[in-house]
């Protein structure tokens, strides 16, 4: 049984807006844990676009997604946010005195009085390729990522892709597997050069079977795979594989968020435009993931929603307590928090 | 205005739009809610998600994907020859006509 960690704000979604919000709940004195999907905090700033310029943010003309989300790391620093990261919430439910209980799917458990949701398109998740039946094997034979290689052991694996973590799985595999075959749609390879450079010495020496390709079909049965039909430029074959492994990059599901009792509209969760609430009082949600008449999904709608959700946050964790509206440039108790000195 | 023609993955449906030179065919799809374009990052080649194939006829005129795009191509389903990232093509006088064919899926 894990401990519990006790905070004032659990924020679902370490993504630009998620972010901001560490910094509008922290000049009201609210500790917030992030918790992200992804294994560094940024969301589709730093995973879909790092290297791309956004030009709407107020202030920056031009600033890459990577950097954005540097600045705001930077920025939230004195409130020394705790993430968790690589984790999914799996569930959320609301506790007799009214603060609620997140769960993750690595056990951990938060009591908060107050939930941010921020999280965006909804969660990554791996993109799974349109192969007929490809469900009934996921699980048992077909995996998206490898949480343990000795399930992998004496193996035929087929590994699917031509980007890092295919090349990298790849070289990581070989050596337990009973034999590995590579598949890519075309020679050329978007991972780093001495990843490829190994894998062709391997393919050379006969460790690696490469095959130009696309996966069409899947045979085997009760889950259990036994081969994979390929079709390439001269036609399909069969190849066996016992277990194989696609890396065709992430795509955004909305995941559990439906399962939490929220009202939603069209994969979206309602909020009203004061408080930026939703359905359930003391959930908030912030940012590409909520819907209101009007709403444009814009980094600085996120921001701005922020710091309003912030003011009825506060209410709730310090119920009573007078709020004073002060601002940055003025208030020596707020350059305080920011460590001005 | 050059036109463009979107062709449903089943040959059933065809959508016919006017579209601005220096606009994308990902941006045009969008605009005139052609189904089957999803364009999940909204344009930055970052997703494979508004994936074409262009019609023969045309793949000369609009010519290859750059690397960046044929990099992201990989993450696209069923790539033929004629694959593009419609968010990569940018419309100009020579495409006015273009047939370009959305797939059965884009994720």
């Amino acid at each position: 049984m894990s401990e519990i960690i006790r905070t004032d704000v659990v924020i679902i979604g370490a993504g630009p807006v998620g972010l901001f919000a560490v910094f509008e709940l922290g000049l009201y004195d609210l500790k917030c844990h992030l918790i992200d999907i992804l294994d560094r905090p940024g969301g589709q700033c730093a995973e879909l676009y790092p290297e791309k310029p956004i030009y709407d943010i107020p202030a920056w003309p031009e600033i890459s997604g990577q950097a954005l989300v540097d600045r705001l790391m930077e920025q939230i620093k004195p409130f020394s946010p705790q993430f968790h990261l690589n984790r999914m919430v799996t569930k959320l439910e609301r506790q007799a005195d009214g603060s609620f209980r997140v769960e993750t799917d690595e056990g951990e458990i938060f009591e908060t009085k107050v939930v941010v949701i921020a999280a965006g398109g909804g969660s990554f998740q791996p993109k799974r390729p349109p192969v007929p039946g490809i469900e009934a094997y996921e699980g048992t034979s077909v995996f998206y990522s490898v949480r343990r290689m000795e399930a992998f052991r004496d193996q035929d694996v087929m590994i699917v892709g031509g980007g890092d973590s295919a090349l990298d799985w790849a070289l990581n595999l070989q050596p337990v597997v009973r034999t590995l075959t590579l598949v890519h749609r075309r020679a050329e390879f978007r991972a780093a050069p001495d990843s490829v450079k190994k894998m062709f010495e391997l393919v050379d020496s006969g460790g690696i079977r490469f095959e130009l390709g696309q996966v069409t079909g899947l045979k085997g049965e009760n889950g259990s795979l036994a081969g994979v039909t390929l079709k390439s430029s001269d036609g399909e074959k069969e190849l066996p594989a016992t277990r194989m492994l696609p890396f065709f990059g992430l795509t955004m599901k909305l995941g559990p968020v439906a399962d939490w009792g929220l009202n939603l509209h069209e994969n979206l969760i309602p909020v009203d435009t004061e408080k930026f609430e939703t359905s359930e009082p003391g959930i908030f949600a912030i940012g590409d993931i909520n819907w209101y008449p009007g709403k444009l999904k814009l980094i600085l709608s996120g921001f701005h929603e922020a710091a309003l959700m912030t003011q009825a946050a506060k209410r709730i964790v310090n119920p009573g307590e007078r709020i004073v509206f002060q601002y940055t440039t003025s208030s020596t108790s707020l350059q305080k928090k920011l460590g001005v000195q | 205005m050059t036109k463009i023609t979107f062709v449903s993955f089943d040959g059933t449906t065809r959508t016919e739009v006017d579209a601005e030179n220096g606009s994308t065919v990902m941006e045009n799809a969008i605009r005139n809610a052609v189904p089957g374009i999803d364009a999940e990052c909204g344009g930055a080649c970052a997703c494979a998600t508004c994936h074409v194939y262009v019609d023969e006829e045309w793949t000369e005129a609009v010519g290859d994907p750059a690397p960046m795009e044929e990099d992201m191509l990989d993450f696209a389903y069923d790539v033929r020859p004629t694959s593009r990232l419609s968010c990569q093509i940018k419309v100009k006088d020579e495409l006015d006509g273009l047939v370009v064919h959305v797939p059965e899926r884009q994720s």
